[in-house]
């Protein structure tokens, strides 16, 4: 898509996300220094984690973390770590806390109000069914198949 | 001078869109007959003047016109013939001609295509699009003129970005507009319909092609898009939750929600008034789309020329249009009573449960694109909402999409039992449960992400196949299945085509295979099962670029698999560098390699992926498009056609 726009106009010479240099010993050590730069921003590129990012910034946050893992934090340690210096805007997925909560629950008590609105609309719409003679649902199920094979034919 | 007459036309086009927003509307309302039937010749008018002027454009760009601006901007003598007239659309100015040119072809079909609706409604119909037609001419006019001609005319253009000279480009943006515009449709004729005060089911049964048009359209553009982006990114991303990307995937949301309940609309004449609210917010949503791509309010990763004029021109259209549309909404809904009574347990609670997620996972997906501005402005906080966000806040939905989608499918209309339709699809749960628990004792230690998405892949795939085969009745046989009606089939493929994608994006997210390494030239390296060498790498000349481009041997167990030649560019009148990924494309899985920096030891950084599934991803979007297509082709929308042109052949079968 047209991101390709800009994953290359911060930079002057092409280089790729993790090079092989950063890459720690540990593959554990690694794994989770993926794990969490997936979920921090690249912070002069537009909407990219540091992770797929080429930028000069990218990889000094990279090493950053892995120097963080390596010195024997944990990932929320090294995470903090990385927030305190530069803000929460580096986290691709925002704390819960505060105004956030709002961003969460957005979701959740959405579906519950549709929920609740489409079940009150099922719901009287059933019931003026009641004043309907019912009975008439008893085609069994081949029936209303064969039905609606002659009506579709 | 055809720059001229391009503008002219441009210009034509407007005062045309003009009166034919006015005067059907007049005529629908006193009921004057010349009046109403003055918006087909306006609207085909209206379509030829706009294709003459984008043509005119694409001539310029064809010819290398550098007396334009947007030519000179956009293009470069050099540059590939397809790729100087992909570039007509490669720009914002050019991209909102195509748009605007798109809601005058749509406008130019319903005139042509629909001579049974009745003349007021139609009248009404193409006075809205007319209206919408005005809105972007004067947008085009006024802030982002294609035609503006330059004072003095350089030798040679500044080139296209390189990244956008590729053959993706030509076909993604056309797509996605062809489904953001379709939507127009559905939302004039849900005005028209407020204005008429009449919503029924002949009202479902003509708004639902549209819809289902649109949302094929949107489905191919948003696949394309993703394709394009997995092959040219150079890691093989293909969904990133960028803002752009939600401003596109929303409406798609609505419109899978919208077709679903102009069934319900059509046959069960119920959720009338929250269709035609739909079909508003559907378009609502492709308008904040375009806002989002071309104000520069939000951070996206996509590049128009950003401009804050533009920004509240389109705002204002968003405005007026949504607005307006929604107050006609409050005035009028109360009018359109719901007939159909059914009980809880029906196919139309099924798809009120179908509306209820799709919408709020569109509302999930909106509020999470808005949230960075909303919390600057009110909360003073500068924060991000990220992929990670999205994935845990937006696949609930479609989790719970994909679980109840093959018993909602198959439930009866009025009323059903969900013990019948459950027993019915036994097999297929059991061989979805089955299959996922084998994966998942077999892959030991990853993420339930993979067989989860394994077990929704079978059980939708199946569960559609058991409907589809239900619908043959109890005598059921292949003859009786071929000759199924066009919408059972198009429902069965689409379903399919979803189970399938779901599939595919849970397998690669799970089980992709990644290596990072410095390659020496001639010693062999393994990835996975694959053993790759690295036997040359060649500077070679392109068109307009020049090339670092890599020769790797990969075997497997011995047995050659292919070369492939992953590239490094560089673009030197657009000054930019590009990577070109090489891709063996298979039918499990692809092989993708990357070319990186030389390093001082002499060798090369090579970045190796084994992506499973990822031709499925678009495999399952082309099924859902196809789906889509089938259903287009029923006979059904085809008799309500013809019943409308001659009377004689009846009441179209329900």
């Amino acid at each position: 898509m047209i991101r390709l726009l800009f994953v290359f106009l911060t930079l002057t010479s092409p280089a790729y996300a993790v090079q092989p240099d950063e890459v720690l010993q540990d593959p554990v050590l690694e794994e989770r220094a993926r794990d969490i730069s997936t979920g921090l921003r690249c912070l002069v590129c537009r909407n990219e984690s540091i992770d797929e990012s080429n930028a000069e910034l990218a990889r000094d946050l990279r090493i950053l973390l892995r120097e963080r893992l390596v010195a024997g934090d944990t990932d929320q340690e090294a995470v903090d770590f990385i927030v305190d210096r530069y803000g929460e805007y580096v986290l691709l997925k925002p704390t819960a806390s505060g105004a956030n909560l709002l961003l969460w629950l957005a979701g959740p008590v959405m579906l519950l109000i549709a929920g609740a609105v489409g079940l009150n609309f099922i719901r009287n719409r059933s019931k003026t069914q009641s004043t309907v003679p019912s009975g008439s649902d008893t085609l069994t199920q081949e029936e209303q198949a064969r039905l609606r094979q002659i009506l579709e034919d | 001078m055809i720059t001229e007459l391009g503008h002219f036309a441009l210009i034509l086009a407007f005062l045309v869109a003009i009166v034919q927003s006015v005067v059907p509307l007049i005529g629908a309302a006193k009921r004057w007959s010349g009046w109403m039937t003055f918006a087909e010749p306006a609207a085909i008018a209206q379509f030829l003047l706009t294709g003459f002027s984008f043509g005119a454009l694409t001539w310029a760009f064809a010819s290398s016109d550098f007396s334009l601006r947007i030519v000179v901007e956009n293009s470069h003598s050099l540059k590939p013939m397809i790729y100087k007239i992909s570039g007509t659309w490669g720009n914002h100015e050019g991209s909102m001609l195509l748009w605007v040119l798109i809601v005058t072809i749509f406008g130019a079909m319903a005139a042509a295509f629909g001579a049974g609706l009745p003349p007021t409604l139609k009248a009404r119909v193409l006075a809205v699009q007319g209206a919408i037609g005005v809105a972007f001419f004067a947008f085009i006019l006024f802030t982002s003129n294609p035609f503006d001609r330059m004072v003095v005319p350089p030798f040679d253009g500044r080139d296209l970005n390189p990244l956008l000279q590729d053959p993706g480009l030509a076909f993604h943006p056309p797509f996605l507009y062809l489904g953001y515009v379709g939507l127009s449709m559905a939302f004039s004729f849900a005005v028209a319909a407020l204005i008429e005060g009449r919503v029924d089911a002949a009202w479902g049964r003509w708004v639902r092609p549209w819809t289902l048009a649109a949302w094929v359209f949107l489905t191919i553009g948003i696949a394309l898009g993703s394709w394009w982006a997995y092959y040219e990114l150079g890691w093989g991303g293909f969904w990133f939750w960028d803002p752009v990307e939600n401003a596109s995937f929303m409406p798609w949301l609505l419109a899978a929600a919208l077709l679903h309940s102009a069934i319900v609309v059509e046959k069960r004449e119920a959720l009338k008034s929250w269709t035609i609210l739909l079909a508003i917010i559907a378009f609502g949503f492709s308008l904040i789309g375009t806002f989002i791509v071309r104000s520069g309010l939000l951070t996206s990763v996509h590049a128009f020329a950003n401009d804050p004029e533009r920004g509240v021109f389109i705002l204002i259209i968003l405005v007026i249009f949504i607005g307006g549309a929604l107050t006609l909404f409050a005035a009028r809904a109360q009018a359109m009573e719901a007939k159909g009574v059914f009980g809880v347990v029906s196919r139309e609670s099924a798809l009120v449960l179908n509306n209820v997620l799709l919408a709020v996972s569109c509302f999930v997906v909106f509020f999470g694109t808005m949230w960075p501005m909303v919390a600057e402005m009110a909360f003073d906080r500068k924060l991000s909402v990220g992929p990670p966000f999205f994935n845990a806040a937006f696949t609930p939905f479609m989790i719970a999409l994909g679980i109840s989608l093959p018993i909602g499918a198959m439930l009866p209309w009025k009323r059903g039992r969900i013990g019948r339709a459950a027993w019915s699809l036994r097999y297929a749960f059991l061989l979805a449960v089955a299959l996922a628990i084998l994966v998942w004792t077999l892959q030991s230690g990853r993420s339930a992400l993979g067989p989860v998405g394994l077990f929704l892949g079978i059980w939708i795939v199946f569960g559609a196949l058991v409907d589809l085969w239900s619908r043959t009745g109890r005598s059921g046989s292949l003859t009786r299945l071929f000759r199924l009606p066009g919408a059972d089939w198009g429902k069965a493929v689409a379903h399919s085509g979803l189970g399938v994608t779901m599939f595919a994006i849970a397998g690669l997210t799970a089980w992709e295979v990644e290596d990072i390494r410095v390659a020496q030239p001639g010693q062999p390296f393994q990835v996975g099962q694959f053993t790759l060498t690295l036997k040359d790498v060649r500077r070679v000349q392109g068109p307009n670029y020049f090339s670092t481009t890599a020769d790797i041997n990969v075997t497997e167990s011995g047995g050659r698999v292919t070369t492939l030649h992953p590239e490094k560019r560089d673009y030197p009148v657009a000054r930019m560098p590009t990577t070109e990924a090489a891709i063996d494309y298979r039918f499990l899985r692809d092989l993708y390699v990357v070319l990186g920096d030389q390093q001082a030891d002499g060798g090369w950084v090579i970045r190796t992926y084994i992506k499973p599934l990822a031709n499925w991803i678009w495999g399952g979007c082309i099924l859902m498009a196809l789906g889509g297509a089938l259903s287009l082709s029923d006979r059904r929308f085809r008799v309500a056609a013809g019943a409308r042109k001659s009377p004689k052949t009846g009441v179209p079968a329900e």
